[in-house]
């Protein structure tokens, strides 16, 4: 009568269509709750999906239905003191007349409808739009990843990779072509036997003959292998090099004493956002951090962060730096190269023409991408001024632009990498 | 009953498909020995993520693409996450074979509540009710959704995922008024449904244009049909009116007005049959589950585990209790089964004068003639006894937004038993639930505007989401909407789609 089926293994998202019929209704929602959640989380935060809330009345599905008013008799449990035709006050606020239950009940979670996104998802949102610039993706040439593709069939290989149907269609093509001839000569043989005994022939040596040749044939046949060593097909795989990207990241900060803890939060906010963004393009990014005051270093994160040390600034010495360890480490045919440079704008003032001049000779045609943030809520300084001949003479790969708050970190990030329509 | 000689079936909480089988063969048996009309039953068991996706489904196996759903699944899964709240223990689908779901987290005492309730209770409701026997078709109706899905997503490719997705929205908000309430229709299975499906549509555009026709007509029969109010008769199945006389949609998007309908009708016996569903389900799970006790078949530690399941499935909290939201359907159909049980084997005084038809009646029989010809509503205003009234100390309060106050207008004594149970009764009317809305008029040769017409149930007014619906009616009807709202014969206030200037907007703004 009954049958117990074991549904688990089945399929269990069902539902994922509905999903994103969902989130794709109330893109615009989510966008937005991503773009405040972006300027809101801690830093280290990006890692995760986010909780979306949405005002419950914008996802509503209207039915008719009644409303307060009127005149309505309700029956409800758990009398303890009533009596018939007692008079009780109407209780105050949102339940007005439906008493105590139902208003109470629904209230919590009624006026926003808060659901979770993945990371994916948040990633998804919150880079929508943007696009790398200058995407080209240099191939490793001696690259370390291997996939094995199908390469066809080849005539020797690992017993385990045999080919039954290929095998045995060569063993077959090849018994029909070693035993033609004498299939054909037994058929005809056997045809004048059978002729001869029709016509009650009673020639002994003849039939005799014929006998012995159809035996003869029949062992010649026989000793044909049915699979012989030379039909075995195997099947073929080949190793095809998997050229993977890789990219390569520089964060310049600087770190002198005018840059405050909150400045390089803000620098760190920034980078974190570039380096997700170019995880989404690339396999493999490296992160190299260059620190300077009056001179570059090369630190790893914590040091980069959170050690302070204070003096003057000398930008050139970064950007000297970051050339060495370009040339020593990140050959431009192999690596995609960005670079984010974050600073109060404070420099030498003799130094930002040679940083100019660094650029403009020696780093930026190598680079994909150099983007430039200052982060200041004065007037530009003069490093700025230099840039903007930069961004002149490379106006597709290098950027500008400056922030006065972590607020500003997310739309300068949306502004510096928003998808150019080419022309 | 057996003497308790046998062994129990388990003593262990874990369970196994062996385990499942043998309850279930066991539960089987008991259930025949009552002599319970069931449809076969196919048990699934799914992980807690498969019964989300169930939930999310409104309890449909399969369903077409639509964001509610995913909205609903959304909210499923953070309460389930959050351990906000549980799953369901089952869900049942309605179905032949009779489908039940059971969650893979469950216990073997709750694998075996659940067989009970789902896979004999509710099973045998299914089958027997009349409600479900007249409105639903449970051997065509995983056909008819599978249909219905290839066609939406048919659809979806042709016109585009917006377009659908629009029409749907329509329909879903005008889904509880897609039903005949006072017709019965014929439930015809799917694969009737799809070799229709395609004559239907050239037939109905032709008819449709033909009542739109604009050959100018001789002018005294013009005066004397422009009199004639059309439709004749008003209309409460609005979706079917759109889905036959609309005059701008295409047939696909008559076809899916016609799938919602159907789905409409699918579920509108279960809307009104809540308590007695329920009830039916939880008092056969009681009933099966003692009986497998009695015979010695469950251990006493499985009994306790049942019982206090059982006694969180009927809890009723009362008004002032933080946890109330109303009468729990569960409690009051297992409170009334049981009741009537009691009145058929050991009736007092006051049953053989309220209930003098079945007191004393072979229990069975009349328990089963109540499952069968009652909904909610009537089966309240029926069967619902005074000792109920007293154990769930029922009262009634009148909200008149004339006075001042309210007024408790009837408790749990002999001069308030039959209004409260009239009350209650009529608060498990669909009729009263949900306003009256009926199209009413067609201006057939003028603007081609559509008039409906809301009749008041004790002065109470239409939501205020009335405006949004009004926005879905007009996207599918495709002319202007004007909405009346009547007390008896006297027009209170009429809404319009798209809104009219000033004056009339502000009316009915305060009066909502």
């Amino acid at each position: 009568m009954s049958h117990v089926i074991d549904r688990r293994l089945n399929g269990k998202n069902k539902s994922t269509v509905n999903r994103q019929r969902f989130l794709r209704r109330y893109r615009e929602h989510i966008k937005k709750a991503v773009e405040e959640a972006v300027s809101r989380r801690s830093i280290t935060d990006m890692e995760h999906g986010e909780q979306i809330s949405i005002p419950s009345r914008d996802i509503d599905e209207p039915v008719l239905h009644h409303g307060q008013g009127g005149r309505q008799d309700r029956v409800h449990p758990g009398n303890r003191e009533f009596t018939q035709g007692e008079r009780i006050a109407r209780p105050k606020g949102g339940g007005a007349g439906q008493g105590s239950g139902k208003a109470g009940n629904q209230g919590e979670g009624l006026d926003e409808f808060v659901f979770q996104i993945t990371q994916d998802e948040f990633l998804d949102f919150m880079f929508e739009g943007l696009a790398l610039p200058n995407l080209i993706k240099r191939h490793l040439s001696g690259c370390d990843t291997f996939k094995t593709v199908r390469a066809g069939i080849s005539s020797d290989g690992n017993p385990s990779r045999i080919n039954i149907v290929r095998s045995l269609r060569a063993a077959h093509a090849r018994r029909i072509a070693l035993t033609g001839s004498s299939r054909a000569r037994l058929k005809a043989a056997l045809a004048e036997l059978a002729a001869l005994r029709e016509a009650g022939s009673t020639d002994q040596p003849s039939l005799a003959r014929l006998e012995e040749e159809i035996a003869a044939l029949r062992r010649r046949i026989d000793k044909v292998p049915f699979l012989d060593t030379f039909d075995l097909k195997y099947n073929l795989l080949s190793k095809q090099p998997n050229p993977s990207s890789k990219a390569v990241m520089f964060c310049l900060m600087d770190v002198s004493g005018s840059m405050t803890q909150a400045t390089k939060d803000i620098a760190k906010r920034f980078f974190i956002l570039l380096y997700l963004f170019l995880k989404r393009s690339y396999d493999k990014i490296e992160v190299v951090f260059i620190r300077h005051h009056t001179s570059a270093r090369e630190v790893d994160e914590d040091e980069f962060f959170y050690s302070r040390e204070t003096g003057g600034t000398i930008v050139s010495s970064a950007l000297k730096l970051m050339q060495e360890i370009m040339q020593a480490r990140y050959p431009v045919h192999e690596w995609n190269l960005y670079a984010a440079q974050a600073s109060d704008g404070d420099n030498w003032n003799d130094d930002s023409p040679l940083c100019r001049d660094l650029l403009l000779r020696q780093i930026m045609p190598s680079m994909q991408y150099f983007s430039y943030v200052e982060i200041t809520p004065r007037e530009h300084q003069a490093l700025w001024d230099e840039y903007q001949q930069v961004a002149a003479a490379f106006p597709d790969s290098f950027a500008q632009q400056q922030i006065v708050s972590a607020a500003d970190i997310y739309p300068v990030f949306r502004e510096l990498f928003q998808r150019r329509i080419d022309a | 009953m057996n003497p308790r000689s046998l062994q129990p079936i388990s003593t262990d909480s874990e369970w196994s498909f062996e385990l499942i089988r043998r309850y279930d063969q066991e539960i089987a048996r008991l259930a025949e020995r009552y002599a319970l009309d069931i449809y076969p039953n196919q048990i699934e068991i799914i992980s807690a993520e498969q019964m989300m996706d169930a939930y999310a489904s409104v309890g449909m196996p399969i369903g077409y693409h639509h964001w509610s759903y995913g909205k609903q699944f959304l909210a499923t899964e953070k309460g389930y996450k959050r351990g906000q709240m549980g799953l369901a223990y089952e869900i049942v689908i309605n179905s032949d074979p009779c489908i039940a779901y059971l969650m893979e987290e469950n216990t073997l005492c709750m694998q075996a509540l659940v067989i009970a309730h789902a896979c004999y209770g509710h099973n045998s409701f299914f089958k027997g009710n009349y409600l479900f026997r007249s409105w639903t078709d449970a051997s065509s109706i995983i056909d008819y959704l599978v249909f219905a899905k290839q066609y939406i997503s048919q659809c979806e490719e042709r016109h585009g995922i917006d377009a659908v997705e629009e029409l749907l929205d329509s329909c879903h908000a005008l889904m509880n008024y897609g039903v005949d309430r006072y017709k019965r229709p014929y439930p015809i299975s799917a694969e009737e449904e799809r070799r229709r499906q395609s004559e239907r549509e050239e037939h109905l555009q032709r008819q449709i244009n033909d009542l739109w026709r604009t050959i100018p007509k001789a002018s005294g029969r013009h005066n004397e049909e422009q009199a004639q109010r059309w439709p004749a008769e008003p209309q409460e199945n609005i979706l079917y009116f759109l889905e036959k006389h609309a005059p701008l949609l295409e047939p696909w998007q008559r076809e899916v007005i016609r799938i919602v309908r159907k789905l409409a009708q699918y579920f509108y016996p279960q809307r009104q049959t809540q308590v007695m569903n329920e009830g039916w389900a939880t008092f056969w799970h009681y009933t099966l589950i003692n009986d497998l006790y009695d015979e010695g078949l469950v251990s006493d530690g499985f009994m306790l585990e049942f019982l206090q399941y059982h006694s969180g499935v009927v809890l009723q909290p009362a008004f002032d209790s933080p946890w109330y939201s109303g009468i729990n359907p569960y409690a009051l159909g297992f409170a009334m089964y049981r009741d009537i049980r009691r009145i058929c084997e050991q009736p007092n005084e006051e049953d053989r004068r309220w209930f003098p038809e079945i007191a004393g009646s072979d229990w069975l029989s009349t328990l089963k003639f109540a499952m069968q010809n009652f909904k909610d509503e009537s089966f309240i205003l029926q069967y619902l006894s005074p000792k109920v009234m007293r154990d769930l100390r029922l009262f009634s309060v009148l909200d008149d937004d004339q006075q001042d106050s309210l007024q408790v207008s009837a408790i749990h004594d002999d001069s308030g038993y039959r209004h409260l149970r009239e009350t209650l009764a009529a608060q498990y009317n669909l009729g009263n639930r949900e306003p009256n809305v009926q199209i009413w008029s067609v201006d057939r040769r003028g603007d081609r505007s559509l008039t409906l017409r809301h009749s008041r149930h004790d002065r109470r007014p239409l939501g205020e989401s009335s405006q949004a619906v009004l926005k879905h009616l007009h996207r599918l009807w495709g002319f202007d909407i004007h909405l009346e709202s009547h007390q008896g014969e006297q027009l209170i206030e009429t809404l319009h789609m798209p809104p009219r200037a000033e004056p009339q907007e502000s009316q009915s703004s305060m009066a909502l």
